[in-house]
């Protein structure tokens, strides 16, 4: 029993059973909330994972190619061939709103408007290589950008379930059955207090009719 | 509508062909280097940074700091070296947040 410590008085008990209802009605919502987020979540997680593993893949897939490129070529060349980017990647971000949680939308914006415009250098001092390499990592870009977006959400989303979920128990375990058992209590105490109240109303009624009585006889043994 | 850039940081071999995609890339070996770009470019207009996961076992409390702002996002990345896990790591500790334990396992 986790009474709390308030005056036992009928001001009081109206305004514990108005809270009671607030929050039995706040603890339905969060749940509901709580459920939902989750089934989203789940989705998303799911998509998430195919996705990194997809991209990973990949990324190292252009790696190994890099790395032969590397072992080909001077790294200086290699390095001079990067040095000026022709594509250049802008974000837009749009935001959706699940369930009060702000998951980002990326829209990708290129400034050349060729996507095929991928290679910044010469062909003539650097080798195949180093073209697939960049090639399959131009491939899965789109997917990488996916990829930041889904993660993004998954790692908000887990933040606003936990948020969600301690709410929910913090209704559950702690805020409703304490307003509860204050309730009760103080029913108790306002039942008890009204039991003692007709037993003294009785004793007083019983002394007062004993007195009369009293008086009574007295006035018979006068008059006689 | 503003619009954001992307940025990749990492060591120079895993990294630099990013730039040929359009993506600002920015060499780090040290936490402390990677510490620092890493909060510059969020305090600029940087919506996505993709980082090796070399690097990012290095920083984790940077890492940490940002899981749950919106902007920027960090995205782990498996770097010339390997793929060490991290990013999958990452996810489960998403997921055991908010469920409390990993169900995908």
């Amino acid at each position: 029993m986790a009474v709390m410590n308030v005056n036992p008085t009928r001001m009081e008990l109206a305004n514990l059973k108005k809270k009671l209802v607030t929050a039995r009605r706040g603890h339905k919502l969060l749940k509901d909330k709580r459920d939902e987020l989750m089934r989203q979540f789940m989705l998303l997680i799911r998509q998430n994972r195919e996705l990194r593993i997809e991209v990973e893949a990949a990324i190292e897939t252009a790696n190994k190619h890099m790395a032969e490129a590397r072992s080909m070529t001077d790294s200086r060349v290699i390095e001079t061939a990067f040095m000026l980017p022709k594509q250049r990647v802008e974000l837009e971000i749009k935001q959706k709103n699940v369930m009060s949680v702000i998951i980002p939308e990326y829209v990708t914006h290129f400034k050349s408007s060729d996507k095929s415009d991928i290679y910044p250098y010469g062909y003539l001092d650097t080798n195949g290589e180093l073209d697939t390499a960049v090639k399959s990592l131009s491939d899965i870009f789109p997917k990488l950008i996916k990829l930041a977006e889904i993660e993004k959400s998954c790692q908000l989303m887990a933040a606003e379930i936990e948020k969600t979920r301690r709410r929910v128990n913090a209704l559950e375990h702690v805020m409703i059955p304490r307003y509860e058992d204050t309730i009760h209590y103080i029913t108790m105490k306002l039942d008890e207090n009204e039991r003692s109240t007709t037993t003294r109303l009785m004793k007083v009624k019983d002394m007062m009719i004993r007195e009369s009585i009293e008086v009574k006889r007295e006035a018979e043994r006068a008059a006689e | 509508m503003c619009m954001y850039n992307a940025a990749v940081i990492g060591d120079k071999d895993s990294v630099y062909a990013f730039s040929a995609l359009g993506l600002s890339v920015f060499y780090a070996d040290d936490s402390e280097d990677v510490e620092k770009i890493i909060n510059r470019l969020a305090k600029s207009d940087f919506g996505i940074i993709y980082i090796t996961e070399a690097l990012a076992d290095k920083i984790p409390e940077c890492i940490d700091k940002y899981r749950y702002m919106s902007v920027p996002a960090i995205i782990l990345i498996p770097g010339i070296n390997g793929n060490t896990g991290a990013g999958l790591e990452n996810l489960n500790l998403s997921v055991e947040k908010a469920v409390g334990s990993n169900i995908l396992k």
